[in-house]
């Protein structure tokens, strides 16, 4: 086999985790990881979707602490290389060495994509542990291509090995994640990635471009599960490398049994792109907004369009799942007004 | 009759924007008088607006001052300073006889929300005080406490990027831990929770504050709701900009929180409009620590002599 043209990062057991409410079990980790590793998958993302530390009311309690499922990771893979996701603000540098001491080879830092300087300690932390650093710049449709740079800049000089354009709301388009990958690409000496979600059905295609740009990394969830209207398809992804001549060293037809036999049962209606799915994207909102805001909707008896919407118009970013509940009381007492008004 | 005569001394050290926004603020005091700022800066603009406010002002930092207490008739010191700095003149303040309140992460004194355990902490010569999130949100937490038991408390503080300086930023997982104990500790809560997030919205957002707290079973919302609203009208009497966004939210669990199972739980929803002093209106996180601070000094400078241990 050909060596690989990037490296995959398979995110299912942590992006995944939005679309699942958080409730992996240790078993369904091990299935997974059994199958993602077997056919070749080099790196396996598990943490809670928020990252370490991000079980809460805000982001929704893990049903499982999230050190059992990478001890269980680490007692299945042979082969996969194992990453954790940290966002500084929710998780703190100290889970860093918890995890580095159960066996995990890759830390994710990620931040708002203007936020870089707050992963400082921690991308620092991951390097002294010996772990690889990932940094992560999430929502990062928000900043032009020479912003993004200077965040990216930043996380290089830190210590990163790699820096991701992370596109958390499945926002950009074709155009927008070929130039934020290329002017990354340009500039930076350590490796680029593209985080891609499906929003606007772009993530295989936005993965493809960013290849074209000399993407290092890329990530893919099987199934595509994942926050939102969900992420780029794992087997999908590596079945159209396959068919553009471009090496994965991932075997298609064993990723394609591990989404459909071991993922899809997880979450059968996984890759619908529905009306929230859409707005998600239209709107530049955080993926895993949409199952909170779907919540909220029937719980305040309000529209998850509106929700969305008004999400949007606030320029809230990754964390303020708070702001959800806000949003919606406060269009159920204007409802309510409206209607008081409508009865006089 | 000068009417400073009647006021007690104090000084700022520190001459950044914290320290600036407590000499706009303590210019109002009708209990302190600012008679000296220190900094290490010749050209900050903290001491200048000192100077120009006729205050006594030096760059030679904490020994200048410390060589002047007793001229100055200064009895109550505001470090806004690094933990660093302040670890190392807390016990200077202390033999100079001088009382410290806080404002650096150093937590050398205890944790102090005024609307909350001020009362219990007037005879300590050194007060900490916390983090803004940790102003904005224990006291709705120690509202709940006050009226049933709170197995967890989690919040989230979501300030305008603007607002966050390089001590902030260096030291997130600083802030989420001393928050988290903070809404045990002070807050009352079995167990605490922070989360921190920036916003770089423009224009700037306004600081907000999400409290949740885990209910037990058989918790009365009345009184849970009637505790929670008298509490924003106390830290609003030092902190005019806080405020419910909307009125508190309660959902029906279970929850399986980390401090335990919980049968129900309750959302409240700040904002934090800062003074507009030296800091911009959306500021609030930092209007918040210094108008707590000016509430602790005063309070510290009205007791009785004698008081202190």
């Amino acid at each position: 086999m050909t060596a690989p043209a990037f490296r995959l990062t398979d995110s299912t057991l942590r992006d995944g985790s939005h679309a699942v409410a958080h409730q992996f079990t240790v078993d369904q980790v091990r299935a997974v990881v059994r199958s993602l590793d077997a056919a070749g998958v080099p790196v396996i993302e598990i943490s809670h979707g928020d990252g370490l530390g991000g079980s809460s009311f805000n982001y929704g309690f893990s049903r499982t602490d999230e050190r059992l499922l990478l001890r269980a990771a680490v007692e299945e893979r042979r082969r996969a290389k194992l990453a954790v996701l940290l966002l500084p603000g929710i998780g703190v540098a100290h889970d860093l060495e918890d995890v580095a001491e159960i066996g995990v080879d890759i830390a994710r830092i990620a931040t708002h994509c203007t936020e870089a300087d707050i992963a400082e300690q921690h991308i620092q932390m991951a390097k002294r542990l010996g772990l690889e650093a990932v940094g992560f710049l999430m929502m990062a449709h928000m900043l032009s291509p020479k912003e993004l740079l200077g965040q990216a800049e930043l996380m290089e000089s830190y210590g990163a090995d790699c820096v991701y354009v992370v596109d958390s709301a499945g926002a950009m388009t074709i155009d927008d994640a070929r130039r934020r990958v290329a002017t990354l690409k340009n500039r930076l000496s350590c490796q680029v990635g593209l985080h891609a979600h499906n929003n606007l059905a772009l993530a295989v295609a936005n993965s493809l471009a960013a290849l074209e740009e000399g993407a290092d990394q890329l990530d893919g969830c099987t199934t595509g599960l994942g926050a939102g209207a969900g992420n780029c398809p794992t087997e999908i992804l590596v079945a159209a490398c396959e068919r553009s001549g471009i090496s994965t060293a991932i075997d298609p037809f064993a990723v394609l049994d591990a989404a459909e036999e071991v993922v899809r049962p997880l979450r059968p209606q996984q890759g619908v792109i529905d009306r929230g799915g859409v707005l998600l994207g239209y709107a530049g909102v955080y993926g895993s907004f949409l199952l909170h805001a779907q919540r909220a909707a029937e719980r305040f008896g309000v529209n998850v369009k509106d929700i969305i919407l008004e999400l949007g118009r606030r320029k809230v970013v990754g964390g303020q799942e708070d702001m959800i509940i806000d949003v919606a009381v406060e269009l159920s007492r204007r409802a309510a007004m409206a209607a008081a008004g409508a009865n006089h | 009759m000068n009417g400073s005569e009647h006021k007690i001394g104090c000084a700022i050290v520190g001459s950044g924007n914290i320290g600036t926004d407590l000499l706009e603020k303590l210019t109002r005091s009708p209990v302190l008088e600012v008679r000296a700022m220190v900094g290490i800066d010749p050209q900050s603009e903290g001491l200048d607006r000192a100077r120009r406010r006729g205050v006594e002002a030096s760059a030679e930092g904490v020994d200048w001052l410390l060589g002047r207490v007793g001229d100055l008739g200064v009895r109550v010191v505001f470090e806004a300073t690094t933990a660093r700095v302040h670890t190392a003149n807390a016990p200077r303040y202390r033999e100079a006889g001088v009382s410290a309140i806080d404002l650096t992460p150093a937590a050398v004194g205890p944790p102090v929300v005024p609307s909350v355990n001020l009362a219990e902490h007037l005879d300590e010569w050194n007060i900490n005080m916390i983090t803004c999130g940790g102003q904005a949100t224990a006291p709705i937490v120690a509202a709940v406490s006050r009226v049933c038991a709170v197995p967890y408390a989690e919040i989230v503080s979501t300030v305008a990027s603007r607002s966050a300086g390089p001590g902030t930023r260096q030291n997130i997982d600083e802030f989420t831990r001393t928050t988290a104990r903070c809404l045990e500790r002070v807050g009352g809560a079995g167990q605490g929770k922070a989360i921190i997030v920036l916003n770089p919205a423009d224009p700037a957002i306004y600081m907000r504050n999400t409290v949740f707290c885990a209910l037990p079973d058989g918790y009365d919302e009345d009184a849970v709701a009637a505790s929670i609203q008298a509490m924003v009208v106390d830290v609003s009497t030092y902190v005019p900009g806080y405020r419910l966004k909307n009125p508190p939210v309660f959902d029906v669990g279970p929850y399986a929180t980390p401090g335990g199972p919980a049968a129900g739980r309750v959302v409240a929803l700040l904002e934090v409009e800062g003074a507009g002093d030296f800091f911009p209106p959306y500021a609030g996180n930092l209007d918040i620590m210094t108008a707590a601070a000016v509430r602790v000094g005063e309070a510290v400078a009205r007791r009785p002599l004698g008081a202190l241990a």
